[in-house]
């Protein structure tokens, strides 16, 4: 079987996977949205006050509640995605079987994430958004060009978010118990990514950190092509530096790991 | 009939205590993990109110009410919703228990259902959330203007009850729900977590249908939005005689007794995975 082969159907298995849980999907599709509605009119409330806060205006600023909404289970920014079980494979030993498969731990898990993520966006992402651009004013492009631009973006912004998740998935070779780094690193992506404000509204030296970190790649840089805030070739280059850097990070800590680590076994 | 209510109450409770205290034993066993835990439950609490802290960084007032106002609103709302979170909480995790058929071991012992399934794991990092919003709501005790009359200041510890009432109501119902829809627990934080964020912004902030949805179809708005209204002296969106302020206890008990009806009939209706 070709490499390639044999990892589009790992990602098939993550989609179907998750696919298989439609009431779990349905019951995540209606949190979303409530929590989207919440969202929606305080920042309605905050835009009344300040017209143009960080550049948006208030269709745009409602279009990004909904996007946030779509994009918390498809990046897993709060958590959720399978890193979880990795951990708890490092923890109980069970990696070693993975190590001993004819496949690279890397790309393997991030074949899988990548068809949990597709799935999520498909299952769980688009109908909250769907909803908010029918029941409020948004701001959605009219070419199809700019469309494709976002979905790139979107891409992109799934790579890095594995990185990130990899990496927080791999401490646990050192740590065993993984619960305090994850919490740590949900809490820092729930920031950190815009999920709780816009990028571009938190103002002074803070603003300008997060707006260069790995997460604001993920809801602030398609978020931004979408609703014609940013060109999408500098955001490309962003995204896939942090792509690349991250992902190049997790191989070293790889090898590091299977170098140096004793697997747990009994 | 009466008495053997009374006794089952008891026992209930009873259990409940012996049952938290065993798992606060066991929590304390490991003092460096339940530090991290709680100061990790304070801070993922505390994010919401940074959203809050840098939105009024760029504005003065939301929905007409200043930063001290809104910051009553939410040290109230996480307050209670905290206390109920931390009391039964881990009721969130009927659902799972279903799934692996783990519940069948909480039906043959002898103590109510209920009451095990509340104590179940019982978490006193959640402790975390209930001081960060004690601290909130003490800070803005500090700053916001308020003409203390008796009645206000009575107000305030039986709002605080009456709303950790509602909540309870909540997580109970929520629990009922899972015996239908195993898989769907995550409708449950739409109601708790959406809840309880919900509450800390002003009612203004909303649309005034759903203003009314948390009014009279799910009471959400007795925990703070009414009676902090009424302390502040601020007019409440719909026109509503003053008492409703005061109604906090009578809805928590009326929403308790439905979530109850509602976990009886979740319970009778539970069928065992059998593995």
């Amino acid at each position: 079987m070709g490499a390639g082969r044999l990892y589009t159907a790992v990602a098939a298995g993550g989609f179907r996977r998750y696919a298989t849980y439609r009431a779990a999907t349905a019951a995540g599709v209606f949190t979303n949205t409530v929590f989207g509605l919440i969202l929606v009119y305080t920042y309605q409330a905050l835009w009344n006050e300040r017209p143009h806060l960080g550049g948006y205006d208030q269709a745009q600023a409602v279009t990004y509640v909904w996007l946030g909404q779509a994009f918390l289970s498809t990046l897993a920014i709060g958590g959720g995605g399978v890193e979880d079980e990795l951990m708890e494979r490092i923890r109980t030993g069970d990696v070693a079987i993975d190590l001993y498969r004819p496949a690279d731990l890397q790309l393997w898990w991030l074949a899988a994430d990548l068809g949990r993520a597709l799935f999520q966006l498909l299952g769980r992402g688009v109908v909250p958004f769907v909803f908010g651009a029918l029941c409020f004013p948004v701001s959605l492009p009219a070419d199809a060009g700019r469309w494709a631009a976002f979905l790139v973006a979107v891409v992109l912004a799934m790579l890095v978010g594995f990185g990130i998740r990899y990496l927080v998935a791999l401490s646990a070779f050192w740590l065993l118990d993984g619960t305090g780094v994850t919490q740590m690193g949900w809490l820092l992506g729930y920031f950190c990514s815009g999920m709780l404000l816009p990028l571009n509204v938190i103002p002074g030296a803070l603003g300008e950190i997060v707006r260069v970190l790995p997460w604001s790649s993920l809801l602030q840089a398609p978020a931004d092509i979408l609703l014609g805030h940013a060109d999408p070739l500098p955001t490309y280059l962003f995204q896939g530096a942090w792509a690349v850097v991250l992902l190049g990070a997790g191989r070293l800590a790889q090898s590091a790991a299977t170098r140096r680590v004793v697997v747990q076994g009994g | 009939m009466a008495e053997g209510r009374d006794r089952r109450i008891i026992e209930g409770v009873r259990a409940y205590g012996l049952i938290a205290g065993m798992w606060v034993r066991s929590t304390m066993a490991y003092r460096a993990s339940f530090a991290m835990t709680t100061f990790g439950n304070f801070a993922a609490t505390f994010l919401d109110f940074v959203a809050i802290m840098l939105m009024f960084s760029r504005v003065d007032a939301l929905g007409g009410y200043p930063l001290p106002e809104v910051a009553f609103l939410y040290g109230l709302s996480a307050t209670s919703f905290g206390l109920a979170d931390l009391l039964i909480g881990s009721m969130e995790r009927l659902g799972r228990r279903v799934r692996d058929g783990t519940l069948d071991t909480l039906l043959v012992r002898p103590a109510p259902v209920l009451a095990q399934l509340a104590a179940d794991r019982f978490a006193l990092r959640r402790l975390g959330r209930v001081t960060q919003g004690a601290l909130v709501l003490g800070w803005s005790l500090t700053r916001v203007d308020i003409d203390w009359t008796v009645d206000r200041l009575l107000l305030m510890p039986v709002m605080v009850a009456g709303g950790c009432g509602i909540f309870c109501a909540v997580f109970v119902a929520g629990a009922a729900f899972q015996f239908l829809a195993q898989d769907a627990s995550e409708v449950q934080n739409a109601f708790t977590y959406g809840g309880t964020t919900l509450l800390q912004y002003p009612p203004t902030v909303f649309a005034k249908e759903l203003v009314r949805g948390v009014t009279f179809v799910l009471p959400l708005a007795f925990v703070n939005w009414l009676p902090a209204t009424y302390v502040l002296g601020r007019p409440y969106p719909l026109d509503l005689p003053r008492w409703t302020a005061f109604a906090s206890p009578l809805v928590a008990v009326a929403c308790c007794a439905l979530a109850g009806l509602a976990w009886r009939a979740g319970l009778r209706s539970y069928r065992s995975t059998g593995s």
